[in-house]
């Protein structure tokens, strides 16, 4: 602790922070530009500058550090011209366009011009003009407006970890640029817009479109991928406009990645509107009450036996328990949320959460990534391991693919065998996990689909135990997933019961007649071939894999739509808000598998939200407090593995195509047009403005 | 006694006809409207006209300043890139009914775009017409350009 004077005032302030930390601790406020709290300091738009006592200038408050006894002036005379000072020179070059641009009403400099500058200019010579970059389908450049604060350099290189935006030339000269005229190859690109203080780099497909104070803005989270990122849904009327990150230490700082950002787009386009029944071959609209009669008549024929239901991806925790109270009432067990077929130990709720939860990243000193390629998988949890790495002091070893992962890692090797001789102790980086007094692995998404994924899961489990990776208040065993309703569902047991079928059995089933009913909660990502002349009750959102092979198409409505529980790879529940309301005919998911309840005549118990959600505490307590985790026991999971009966194909993640894993993803247009750019820049064509 | 006098002598009605005589010498204050209108301030605000360029490009840049100020929410905007990437209206609506013509979107606007020129006869015979689009807008500030050109410069030095 340090005692500083700020404007005659005593305080006493953490005396590890810088000056401009300080003061904003004891709630002064100091305008500045260029400092960003999760960026490394670089001092250079010098709008924080204050009065310090005995010192012959006024210093920049953001890269001063504290001293005890320093005597600090805020809003001393010599200050307030000192800024005004360096607001008229940043205003020189700085174009006075605000009614065409798009950061106009939430722009940093257009607020403190106000609060801090002249309102008239001296200056009457030429301004300076620069040409606008390529920055690819996400970001929008009028670089004119760039104030040079470097935020986005910093950013691209110590947080997306890509070296690919920096300052050309010198003085009235300088420039920001990306080398390439390209867009960034990071799958957090546009955070660059959050960041950059000014109209320079802005949303592209936003640009024009609203103004923020036109925007509704709903607080929710995202479905995209598991991590559960904290999102800002801003929308316009039915429209969602764009989403934006909000702020959640433990999970995505304020970083979100640009699927999430940008995806929304798909929201529009696609869309399940009404119900629909298939009648000679065709799908055809139909009312609420056919859809349900055709359904009901065919749950009469089959019976509980021979129905089965699968959730996708972006299912929700209430539509998924009100289907698997439907179902158990129906005397069916075949319920599955995992349609990739993960073979995760629904019982052992250790097996499939990422225990050390996101957070423990930072505590970490050791990482094993088995098959896991997390930059693809879960991007901004990437990010945190970048840092976590960029601190020092953290050897990461990697089981599978080699890829660029935006940070240095010992290959070990690419499947099995490998992961055998880590659990076995026998391989180099053993020595790594051994020494290390925090060690953690991350088994990716690619390794429980596996056939002998349980087993994988098991060698794993050894390996985490054998190099101390459970205990003292520590569990340093995660798993990874891609889909953000798995851990919801596998937590409140959307798996099979007791002789119940999982999703490969039911795909069997269905192949052979065995399975006459298949309910398709949002499942796209199965093989429908698969299904045979199962009748398919598809209920979703966009008319995607699953309302093509579908029976009968409930609409129901998508994660801005309404409030919803996901939990996230930690288990943490966290609930979306309704933004807009859902188009036309389609209802909140668990409405309608409520209401269908009535028809089948077996009565779901719940008529409202809430009771839904006491039902959801009752099949599993981890529900009752949103935003917490539960500590998940450690028990034994996992198959054994016999000597020498390992597959060797290569670990590998499910996700090819990060901008395109899921229904909205693949119905939007800025994503096509990223997977576009991706494809070209992987084929070395050139792109954006070499035509 | 005065007052029987002045009864019999019909003065009340002598003093009014006297009054009509005076007048009927007098220069007329009445105006022939429609044939003749009276004069308008420069600051006169009447319809809605959006502006052009003197090269013809309109001067709306789509910044919904007016729509943000408007007191009764009469204004509405969607806008997007055009094919030149400069911003622009894709639609301009004012719901004439709803206006209250206190003159803020014309204070409002950086680009002397939107203004209430000096047209006050567009009485309209059912509410639809009243809701004037973009077209509709420009149209009115075609055809009243000079004389809002004038009220502007006239205004000028007072602004």
């Amino acid at each position: 602790m340090a005692t500083i004077t700020v404007n005659g005032e005593e305080h006493e302030v953490d005396g590890r922070l810088t000056l401009f930390q300080a003061l904003q601790s004891i709630g002064k406020e100091v305008p500045h530009f260029c400092f960003h709290e999760r960026l490394s300091i670089a001092g250079n738009c010098r709008m924080c500058l204050v009065e310090v006592e005995k010192a012959p200038k006024p210093v920049a408050s953001c890269a001063q550090p504290i001293m005890d006894g320093m005597v600090v002036l805020t809003d001393s005379e010599k200050t307030i011209k000192a800024r005004r000072g360096v607001m008229e020179f940043l205003l020189i070059n700085h174009p006075l366009d605000c009614p065409i641009c798009d950061q106009g009403g939430e722009c940093d400099l257009q607020d403190q011009a106000m609060a801090y500058g002249h309102d008239r200019t001296r200056f009457e010579e030429n301004k300076r003009a620069v040409h606008d970059k390529e920055m690819g389908p996400l970001v929008k450049t009028i670089m004119t407006r760039c104030i040079h604060c470097t935020r986005c350099i910093r950013f691209a290189e110590e947080v997306a970890g890509v070296e690919e935006i920096g300052a050309l030339h010198r003085g009235e000269h300088m420039e920001i640029a990306t080398y390439l005229e390209r867009s960034l190859t990071s799958e957090l690109s546009g955070n660059v817009i959050d960041l950059c203080p000014v109209g320079a780099l802005t949303s592209k497909p936003y640009a024009f479109t609203a103004r923020s104070w036109e925007l509704r803005k709903t607080e929710s989270i995202d479905v995209m991928d598991a991590v559960g990122s904290n999102i800002r849904v801003d929308s316009r009327g039915a429209e969602v406009m764009r989403v934006l990150p909000r702020l959640n230490d433990d999970i995505n700082e304020e970083w979100i990645s640009d699927k999430t950002r940008f995806a929304c787009d798909g929201l529009k386009r696609q869309r399940l509107d009404r119900p629909y029944v298939r009648r000679d071959g065709g799908l055809e609209p139909a009312s609420w009450a056919e859809a349900f009669a055709a359904i009901a008549d065919r749950i009469a024929e089959t019976g509980g036996a021979g129905m089965a239901a699968i959730a996708g991806d972006q299912a929700d925790c209430e539509a998924m328990i009100a289907l698997k109270d439907l179902f158990a009432a129906c005397g069916s067990q075949n319920i599955d949320c995992r349609q990739d077929g993960a073979k995760v130990d629904p019982a052992v709720r250790a097996s499939y959460l990422f225990n050390s939860g996101i957070a423990g990243i930072d505590e970490a000193d050791a990482l094993l990534l088995i098959g896991a390629n997390p930059r693809i998988e879960a991007a901004v949890l990437n990010a945190r391991i970048r840092r976590r790495w960029r601190a020092g002091g953290f050897r990461i070893g990697l089981i599978g693919e080699a890829a660029d992962l935006t940070y240095r890692y010992d290959h070990l090797g690419n499947g099995a065998e490998t992961l055998r001789a880590v659990a076995d102790g026998d391989h180099s980086f053993a020595e790594v996990l051994e020494g290390a007094e925090r060690p953690m692995l991350i088994v990716g998404p690619g390794v429980p689909v596996r056939d002998d994924g349980a087993a994988m899961l098991g060698l794993a489990r050894q390996t985490a135990e054998r190099f101390g990776m459970v205990g003292g208040g520590w569990n340093g065993f995660n798993v990874l997933h891609t889909a953000a309703s798995r851990v919801g569902g596998l937590d409140l047991g959307f798996a099979p019961g007791e002789g119940g079928r999982d999703t490969a059995a039911i795909l069997n089933g269905a192949g052979k007649g065995e399975i006459g009913l298949v309910w398709l909660l949002g499942a796209d990502e199965i093989e429908m071939d698969r299904l045979g002349d199962a009748f398919v009750v598809y209920q979703g959102h966009h008319g995607d894999a699953g309302a093509d092979r579908a029976d009968v198409i409930l609409p129901g409505a998508a994660y801005t739509e309404k409030s919803a529980t996901y939990a996230n790879v930690e288990g943490r529940p966290q609930r979306t808000a309704l933004g807009i309301f859902p188009p036309g005919d389609a209802r909140e998911d668990w409405t309608i598998v409520r209401a269908f309840s009535e028809v089948a005549g077996r009565k779901l118990p719940y008529d409202s939200l809430a009771q839904v959600r006491a039902r959801l505490a009752e099949a599993n307590p981890v529900f009752e407090a949103v935003d917490e985790i539960v500590p998940a026991p450690w028990e034994v999971f996992g198959d054994p593995v016999a000597d020498g009966e390992t597959d060797p194909t290569p670990f590998r993640s499910p996700v090819q195509n990060f901008y395109m894993t899921d229904p909205i993803g693949r119905c939007s247009e800025t994503m096509a047009k990223c997977t576009q750019m991706r494809r070209a820049l992987a084929d070395g064509a050139r792109t954006g403005t070499d035509g | 006694m005065l007052r029987t006098v002045r009864t019999v002598l019909l003065w009340e009605i002598g003093v009014g006809l006297w009054k009509t005589l005076v007048y009927f010498f007098k220069p007329k204050v009445t105006i022939n409207y429609p044939y003749e209108k009276g004069p308008l301030s420069p600051r006169f605000r009447g319809e809605h006209a959006l502006r052009r360029y003197s090269n013809g490009e309109e001067r709306c840049i789509a910044c919904k300043l007016c729509e943000a100020i408007c007191p009764a929410q009469a204004i509405t905007i969607e806008a997007e890139p055009r094919d030149d990437g400069s911003r622009r209206t894709t639609r301009y609506d004012i719901d004439m009914t709803k206006c209250i013509y206190c003159g803020f979107c014309q204070e409002a606007c950086p680009v002397d775009a939107i203004v209430e020129g000096p047209n006050f006869e567009f009485a309209a015979e059912t509410r639809e017409e009243l809701m004037y689009n973009k077209e509709k807008l420009l149209a009115n500030g075609d055809r009243w350009e000079t004389e809002i050109a004038q009220a502007l410069a006239a205004d000028a030095p007072y602004r």
